[in-house]
């Protein structure tokens, strides 16, 4: 685990700012009801990727409450954990990519599209629903419908701009090792 | 810029009470209202939600925008509700009572009927008290509310660096995405999914750098001032508790109480008066 440094914290914080502006003001309506594809999660990827586990499942919790707070339909408590999850197990998954070294291969691309898939199954798949279930006792065909729905508009999402933004945060930063000491 | 969380300045009793004890009776009333389907619980709640909005002095005028937006979603899921599982009341209630019949699928009962008032009572007691929360408590005294309830407060200063910088993250992503379309990006829906998609990664792009540039201007500066090497911290908007502050948090605590108390007596979530 990293260390809850200043810089986690403030990372957190921008972290979350950025994660509400991405889902409030960019949200692309889809066709269900109650879900709109929004791209906030492949800013959380990309943040998780970079900050580590503890950044990323507390910029998921205070980004996606603050965006429920925001509207009028509540806080859906199963949803912000939901995030918070996918923001954890991200972080979790990208351990071995060090985009601040300024290296962002194709294993490295390869390695964070597999992880945001698998965490995006279990989050909306398993998490989401079943904790709606906990908490709302809704039906549960509904339930995986929506989940369904949210499931796959993120992890496109995830896939075009967590892709992106790991490519061009990789390529602004100076790589390792290029430069060498003079003799 | 707009006012996202629309915290309205008003004098009133609801205003005075501290940040931390809204906070608190806030989760204490929305953990109530999602334990219980109790429709008597249920039925009560609305009802003194409305009261206290006309204590605070928040006219129906300040949050006609936000309640919009909760009818709409309202509606749509309770269609989605019974477009999924018509007899969804049925199988809570154990029990059929035919009203009439829309097709063979969809058969309109006195369960599920009743499993949708429920619903929209949950709604109706719930997102008053957000948008009581939300429209009486000063964004810059809810961080020392979240330390003072027992968060850590280093977490507590991330959501205020998360409050603070919104409008400005807000500011900037309007900059670019105007610079972005001056050099002929489109944004609007005439355009396809994959195009908006990859125009919207054209304005992130650019504002997710100059966010990682700020995270470490900020964090440098923190880390000057030789924030997080106390074990705790004082807060400039932080209030003491009054005996209003702690009556109301009682009051609240009794219903989650009342809400868990009711739910384990009846054995069951669900109150069903025909049963």
């Amino acid at each position: 685990m990293k260390k809850f440094s200043v810089k986690t914290i403030v990372a957190i914080g921008i972290g979350a700012a950025l994660f509400f502006v991405c889902g409030r003001f960019i949200a692309i309506p889809s066709p269900v009801p109650n879900t709109s594809i929004t791209i906030q999660y492949g800013v959380l990827g990309f943040m998780s990727a970079v900050f580590g586990p503890v950044a990323g499942l507390l910029i998921g919790l205070i980004g996606h409450a603050l965006i429920d707070a925001s509207w009028g339909w509540g806080v859906w408590w199963s949803w912000v954990i939901a995030s918070g999850v996918f923001g954890f197990l991200m972080g979790l998954a990208c351990k071995k990519i060090n985009l601040d070294d300024g290296i962002c291969s194709k294993k490295d691309i390869a390695r964070f599209n597999i992880s945001q898939l698998i965490c995006h199954i279990v989050c909306w798949g398993a998490v989401a629903p079943v904790l709606d279930i906990l908490i709302y006792q809704e039906p549960v065909e509904k339930l995986f419908a929506q989940g369904l729905v949210a499931g796959i508009s993120n992890a496109v999402t995830t896939a075009v701009i967590g892709t992106l933004l790991c490519i061009a945060y990789a390529k602004a930063k100076p790589q390792k090792g290029s430069l060498t000491k003079e003799e | 810029m707009i006012n996202i969380f629309n915290y309205i300045e008003r004098q009133s009793p609801i205003h005075r009470l501290t940040g931390a004890t809204k906070l608190v009776c806030f989760l204490l009333w929305s953990f109530a209202s999602m334990v219980t389907y109790d429709t008597r619980i249920l039925a009560v709640l609305p009802v003194a939600a409305v009261i206290l909005f006309g204590v605070s002095k928040i006219r129906l005028k300040d949050v006609k925008f936000i309640l919009s937006v909760t009818a709409v979603f309202m509606v749509l899921n309770n269609l989605l509700v019974f477009l999924f599982s018509p007899m969804h009341g049925c199988e809570i209630y154990g029990s059929v009572t035919e009203l009439f019949r829309i097709s063979a699928r969809y058969v309109v009962t006195r369960e599920q009927l009743w499993y949708h008032l429920n619903l929209v009572l949950k709604y109706l007691a719930q997102i008053p008290m957000l948008l009581l929360f939300v429209t009486t408590t000063d964004p810059s005294e809810f961080a020392a509310s979240l330390n003072k309830i027992g968060v850590n407060y280093k977490i507590a200063y991330s959501v205020a660096l998360a409050l603070r910088y919104i409008p400005d993250i807000q500011r900037e992503y309007h900059d670019i995405s105007l610079s972005q379309q001056a050099r002929g990006i489109e944004m609007s829906k005439k355009e396809s999914l994959v195009k908006r998609l990859k125009a919207a990664s054209a304005i992130l792009i650019p504002l997710i750098l100059s966010s990682m540039d700020r995270i470490e201007i900020i964090s440098n500066a923190m880390e000057l001032r030789g924030f997080g090497k106390g074990k705790k911290r004082s807060w400039y908007m932080a209030r003491p508790f009054t005996p209003a502050d702690i009556l109301s948090m009682i009051i609240c605590g009794l219903l989650l109480v009342l809400a868990i108390i009711d739910t384990a007596k009846m054995g069951t979530r669900f109150w069903y008066p025909w049963a």
